[in-house]
């Protein structure tokens, strides 16, 4: 639904876009993760056929963005980074004017518009002036605008900031909800827990180049290397180990407590466990310790280049 | 056919309905209007009365005849003012508010767009200008008993109307090229200081009573709209739009941009000579051939002007200009390299002032002064040819012998000199407006540097040492 070749963009001599290939399926999530000014910005105002490539190309609901951006615009649905929504306008207005330029059926789009304003939870809100609103009811609304079209995609810049937990839960599950409705979508994002919970793939952008792809477990071996976890007992080891696979690589331990490291959890936690558990050692718990994707996106957009990127 | 226009045309109209809505919950707008529409044509008609008596009694009634239709131009003039105001804040307001860009993410079309916000920022105005010129009207007939000749009240709401397309369409052209309202206004003075002027210009015929005046400044100023209405939709586009963020100018970028366009793919000074200049030149092709017709046009019209303005044939005869005549004429020293230098140095200043003429005109003007000499030189062809003389000998003897080197300069100067003035109004596919500037620019530079001097620097040489000769020789026969 969303397939990117070689994309790249320059502005002048400045390249803001080099090389980005991705590929993204109906019901599936990307999170581009970048430091600002990294090009996720740009890559999504290519992909919504505001900017042409200047090298590359990419597919967007199945049209070319270069030869086909009616098409394109008219399949995809954008919430940009600023909201852009005209303060002296009430809600309900606001949408609808969104609806007719999208072409929308007078009748559907009344529907629709009420649909949506409660959904998000902005439905006492409609006829109200949206220089009125909070934040996050903006943010909502922006939202809904982005939704009016029942586009197959979906790019999102920030989604969820400025806006309370309660918010954040109301726009994740929606999240959810459309990635179950077969749409594509790419969220962009600098909520680390929120991508890891939402992504299926995480794209990990600097200075315009895709330097890390992958899920999200993909990316934490690639850069962490083998998951860590810690082992907490009910009782002293008192020196006496189990007898350990030969992929478990111990990483520091104490009298009920042990660290270590594994490329194959899924194998060899079991059998630990299945060897304390018949040496009648209680087990208090098992969890994997560290390999957040903050450490990731830091590994990442920390390590030294290897070629200069600017033209 | 009709349905698919109002369906093309349907988008265009939904964001001027939204954009004259919400101008109308602004009451910064609103109320200078409602002052404009009802308060000031009755200050208008006061002021009209009171002149009107105030004048005559000094049996100066010509002066009150004059100020009515004066004080209509004037009440019709000032409500469309804010029309300019309107479109910078719908165009670079937007942009500011980056509201724009969820529009751009719709399947909306770059003109609709530009047509939708062209509509609005018009609308308003005119129809506050319309009933403030309707107000004036009845208050004058009811006051004086004056009512305005047809030809003079059309002309006056035509002027309205145009005048306010070009100001809105320079807002347009003005807004795409700045990211703040801040930037715009600074800019928009290139908009508003010519309309003072242009107003100040209109003030004279109204008061002159020449209204037929008014149709040729209506027809200036219908050309100049479309010229705009080009450049606008030339770069309100989308790329145009979010592809710039900054107003800050950084010349060191430009200079680089401008080099790299300079000096192209060349390494030394040779290979730029034998590969980029004639690619500058190649690239000139399409204005090369426009400056040739022009000045064959010149040429022709120089020549229509010799029956409207002839020079007595008796004075043009060989044996009268001989001697004394011939030796007043010089200007520059002759046959001595400081004639050479001057003559160089003369033709290379009327080039820089052609050019900046140029850049500020979109090339009209730098073309016009490179016309001139041909307009005179076509001038003199006809003259010679009614007094009896061959223009063909006269060409060859007064023009060729410098003209071999100096035709082609202009010809090239001027056609680099078009390419940079229409460069503004020429969508350039993948580049910002700034950069293919200054790619034209650069074609200017390579031209001028490589080709256009020299060979002035050869006409003068011609000039100085060959055609004086050439001339005493023709006078001795």
């Amino acid at each position: 639904m969303i397939e990117t070749h070689d994309l790249s963009k320059t502005f002048g001599d400045f390249l803001a876009v080099n090389g980005v290939t991705i590929h993204v399926k109906a019901g599936e999530v990307l999170a581009l993760l970048g430091p600002n000014g990294a090009g996720k910005t740009t890559t999504i105002r290519m992909l919504t056929a505001i900017l042409h490539p200047t090298r590359g190309w990419a597919k967007v609901a199945g049209y070319d963005v270069l030869l086909q951006p009616d098409k394109v615009r008219a399949r995809v649905g954008v919430l940009t980074e600023q909201h852009g929504l005209y303060g002296r306008m009430p809600a309900d207005e606001y949408l609808d004017f969104y609806g007719e330029l999208y072409n929308l059926e007078p009748a559907f789009r009344r529907k629709r518009i009420a649909g949506l304003l409660e959904q998000f939870g902005l439905g006492g809100a409609a006829h109200k002036r949206i220089a009125e609103f909070s934040k996050g009811m903006r943010q909502k609304l922006a939202l809904a605008r982005t939704l009016l079209h029942e586009p197959p995609v979906l790019l999102l810049d920030e989604p969820t900031s400025a806006m309370d937990p309660e918010s954040a839960r109301l726009v994740r599950d929606a999240i959810h909800q459309l990635r179950s409705e077969e749409r594509s979508i790419i969220v962009c994002t600098h909520n680390l827990s929120e991508a890891e919970e939402l992504a299926d793939q995480i794209a990990i952008i600097r200075r315009g180049e895709i330097i890390a792809l992958g899920t999200a477990q993909t990316l934490k071996q690639q850069l962490l290397g083998p998951p860590e976890f810690e082992l907490r007992l009910g009782k002293a080891l008192n020196g006496h180990l189990p007898t350990l696979p030969a992929s478990v690589e111990i990483t520091a331990r104490g009298d009920t407590w042990l660290r270590y490291r594994t490329s194959r959890p899924e194998k060899d936690n079991p059998a630990l466990l299945w060897q304390l558990l018949s040496h009648k050692m209680p087990v208090f718990s098992l969890q994997e310790t560290g390999g957040t994707l903050e450490e990731v996106y830091l590994r990442a957009v920390n390590a030294p280049e290897e070629a200069p990127h600017a033209g | 056919m009709l349905a698919d226009l109002q369906q093309e045309l349907r988008p265009a109209l939904t964001i001027t309905r939204r954009e004259i809505r919400d101008q109308f919950r602004d009451w910064r707008i609103i109320a200078p209007i409602i002052v404009l529409t009802i308060f000031f044509p009755g200050l208008m008609n006061f002021t009209a009365r009171q002149a009107v008596n105030f004048v005559a009694k000094y049996g100066a009634n010509i002066v009150g005849d004059r100020l009515i239709p004066f004080l209509l131009m004037v009440v019709g003039f000032f409500p469309i003012s804010i029309s300019l105001v309107i479109a910078l804040e719908s165009f670079v307001g937007e942009k500011e508010r980056r509201s724009i860009e969820p529009l751009l993410s719709t399947p909306l079309k770059d003109w609709q767009l530009y047509l939708g916000k062209l509509l609005a920022s018009m609308a308003p105005p005119l129809v506050a200008s319309y009933l403030g010129t309707f107000v004036y009207l009845i208050g004058v007939y009811f006051q004086v008993g004056w009512q305005p000749p047809p030809t003079l009240l059309a002309q006056i709401l035509t002027l309205v109307v145009v005048q306010t397309v070009v100001m809105v369409s320079g807002a347009v052209v003005v807004s795409t090229q700045t990211t703040s309202a801040r930037a715009a206004n600074l800019l928009a003075s290139f908009i508003i200081i010519p309309m003072a002027l242009l107003i100040q210009a209109e003030s004279v015929v109204m008061f002159w009573a020449q209204y037929s005046a008014l149709w040729w400044i209506i027809l200036g100023q219908l050309l100049l709209a479309a010229v705009l209405i080009r450049m606008g939709i030339a770069y309100f586009n989308r790329e145009e739009l979010l592809g710039r963020e900054l107003d800050v100018i950084d010349v060191r970028a430009a200079g680089r941009t401008f080099w790299r366009y300079f000096r192209g793919e060349a390494h030394s000074f040779g290979d730029w000579y034998l590969h980029e200049v004639p690619r500058a030149l190649r690239r000139l092709r399409l204005p090369t051939l426009l400056m040739v017709g022009i000045l064959g046009a010149a040429l022709l019209i120089g020549a229509g002007q010799a029956s409207r303005f002839p020079i007595p044939p008796d004075k043009l005869q060989r044996e009268d200009l001989q001697q004394g005549t011939i030796e007043g004429v010089p200007i520059f020293p002759i046959a001595t390299p400081g004639g050479v230098v001057a003559i160089w140095w003369h033709n290379l200043r009327t080039l820089s002032l052609a050019t900046l003429g140029g850049i500020f005109s979109f090339g009209v003007l730098g073309v016009l002064v490179v016309m001139l000499p041909m307009l005179i030189i076509g001038y003199f062809l006809a003259t010679v040819g009614t007094a009896g003389y061959s223009p063909l000998l006269f060409f060859s003897i007064f023009v060729l012998p410098h003209g071999i080197f100096e035709i082609p300069a202009m010809i090239l100067a001027g056609a680099a000199i078009l390419q940079l003035g229409a460069t503004l109004l020429t969508p350039s596919t993948g580049r910002s407006l700034g950069e293919a500037w200054l790619s034209a620019l650069a074609d200017w530079a390579v031209v001028m540097l490589a080709v256009v001097m020299p060979l002035l620097l050869a006409a003068a040489v011609m000039e100085v040492y060959v055609t004086p000769r050439a001339v005493l020789w023709f006078f001795a026969l």
